[in-house]
């Protein structure tokens, strides 16, 4: 399927799913699938360069929370518009992201997860110091009262937002999978050194990888202030982000963007029934069980299942 | 004529251990310089800072009399600088015949937008060439040592050099192998690619070089006619110990 085919199917999904949640009546739905949503542009979006450049990301949440900040700080400017504040939001985070591709220069592997992880830390520790949005006690952001398309409550604004921003993620990520791009991040997650010798820039393919990742992970922030109504740098920066933006790649599937796709659903969807029908405390520990079982039973994911399958049939 | 390679005064030291030492050496385009020395002697080191892999803290690297010593490695290979490792390394996710796609579409300066078909036909083009046609659908990481060899060379033959740089592509070959990757080296030449060739099978460095560089203990202590180099008192003591 060319990439234009592939994202008008996503965009008639989305509006699909759009107009069949007017169907809905208990809110609960909207707010869960916000969530979930959430994490699946967030997982495809950590994948683009974990799992296609080999560069794992411990720093997540700091992209998530310079996506929330940014559309607090725009609340706090100027009352800006959502609209704004997802492109301003998405904008901001892809700057960090090129300067953490910067960082892929000199470390690798571990190194550079930690740096990652140092991140967050030193970002966190910023807010916190800056009163202007609200610095440790966090910030009230005010849902605006007149909705557009005649919607009645305003997560059903944000669950629209969410559906769409989440289709804007698959298809950047599916693009940037299908092309020679894609082709050149697989070139160093294999080996950089080859890579580069065979002709790939590779510095600036992950300055690339990470700009588009950071922003998309910014994006699944920049509504976040409105859906909570209030934030605070521990929720922004939580570091169940980070870990869940890792975990779903790991247990979908890291090689296609089917599998964040899959790993998110499946893990966020577990979560959200879990959290109502069980206690809100055993999410991590979904986490880590699915992880181990996952690592040992299917290392490669879900999708290393189907396409081990696959193989088998041919 | 200007040579399509020069170097000169090349050193480099790792800590207090100097593995060049001011090392001179040209290339004519479509030369066939084999490169040989022992163990250690710097001949891999030279590689890396010709294809610039590492960077040399003295000397210059001119390729067509432009000094390339300062550019990154895959700019180099984009001037037309294509190596091989001595120790091979595939893509491992990726079948043989998508390992050729890296360099076939990155190995020149723009236009990416090769089309996948020509793209695969000149991977098998090549796959045929050193004898991988059979496995281009293979995954790369089950080769067998010799085949990936023989992907390595694949490989850098795929970015489409000026200048190959072949390091130690015929170990554990055996002779009618051997034979085969010297028949495909033979046919660069009448396509003007220049080519050295770091070799310790002795029988393929003999029949294919038209000139032979030695370095010892990074210095090179000999450069010439091939049965002239190999005669020389010292060549031969620093390979046989005196």
């Amino acid at each position: 399927m060319s990439n234009r085919a592939f994202a008008l199917v996503v965009f008639a999904a989305a509006a699909g799913i759009i107009a069949a949640s007017r169907l809905v009546t208990n809110d609960y739905y909207f707010s869960a699938a916000y969530t979930v949503l959430q994490f699946v542009i967030l997982a495809t979006a950590w994948n683009i360069l974990g799992g296609y450049a080999g560069y794992v990301n411990f720093g997540s949440a700091a992209f998530f929370a310079v996506g929330a900040y940014s559309s607090v700080f725009l609340y706090r400017w100027v009352h800006a518009p959502l609209p704004v504040m997802i492109v301003t939001g998405t904008l901001v985070a892809g700057l960090l992201g090129f300067g953490v591709g910067y960082l892929t220069l000199r470390l690798r592997g571990v190194f550079f997860a930690i740096a990652t992880l140092a991140l967050a830390v030193v970002l966190f520790t910023c807010v916190v110091n800056w009163d202007y949005v609200g610095g440790s006690r966090g910030a009230y952001i005010l849902q605006p009262k007149d909705l557009p398309f005649g919607l009645k409550r305003y997560i059903h604004v944000l669950f629209g937002a969410m559906v769409l921003m989440a289709g804007v993620a698959l298809v950047v990520a599916r693009t940037i999978e299908t092309s020679a791009i894609g082709r050149g991040l697989a070139a160093i997650r294999d080996d950089e050194l080859a890579a580069e010798c065979a002709g790939v820039p590779t510095l600036r393919l992950k300055i690339l990888a990470a700009s588009v990742s950071g922003a998309l992970m910014g994006m699944a922030g920049t509504t976040f202030p409105y859906y909570l109504s209030y934030v605070e740098p521990s929720a922004a920066f939580n570091l169940s982000y980070a870990v869940n933006s890792i975990a779903m790649p790991l247990i979908g599937g890291m090689m296609s963007w089917m599998g964040p796709l899959l790993g998110a659903l499946l893990l966020g969807t577990v979560q959200q029934v879990v959290q109502v029908t069980v206690s809100s405390e055993w999410n991590l520990l979904i986490v880590g069980v699915l992880l181990v079982a996952f690592v040992t039973l299917a290392p490669n994911g879900i999708m290393g299942w189907v396409d081990k399958w696959k193989r088998r049939r041919k | 004529m200007t040579p399509l390679l020069r170097v000169t005064g090349v050193t480099k030291r790792f800590g207090g251990f100097t593995a060049l030492d001011g090392v001179d050496l040209e290339v004519a385009p479509g030369e066939r310089l084999g490169l040989i020395g022992p163990n250690g002697s710097g001949k891999s080191t030279l590689v890396n800072c010709i294809a610039g892999t590492l960077r040399n803290e003295a000397g210059r690297i001119e390729l067509d009399g432009r000094d390339i010593g300062r550019e990154p490695a895959f700019k180099r290979v984009h001037l037309g600088v294509s190596r091989s490792f001595q120790i091979p390394r595939p893509f491992a996710s990726m079948s043989v015949i998508d390992n050729l796609r890296i360099p076939i579409l990155y190995g020149v300066k723009a236009p990416v937008t090769l089309d996948a078909g020509r793209a695969t036909d000149e991977a098998m083009r090549i796959l045929d060439q050193v004898g991988l046609g059979e496995k281009a659908q293979a995954m790369s990481a089950g080769l067998t040592q010799v085949d990936m060899r023989k992907l390595e060379l694949a490989r850098a033959i795929a970015a489409k050099p000026r200048l190959l740089i072949a390091d130690e592509a015929m170990a554990g070959l055996s002779a009618s192998e051997v034979d085969d990757i010297l028949a495909l080296l033979f046919t660069l030449k009448e396509r003007g690619v220049a080519v050295i060739m770091i070799e310790h099978v002795m029988r393929a460095v003999m029949k294919f070089s038209e000139r032979i560089a030695v370095l010892v203990a990074g210095k090179k202590i000999a450069d010439g006619d091939p049965q002239a180099v190999v005669a020389k008192p010292e060549v031969v003591s620093a390979y046989l110990g005196q």
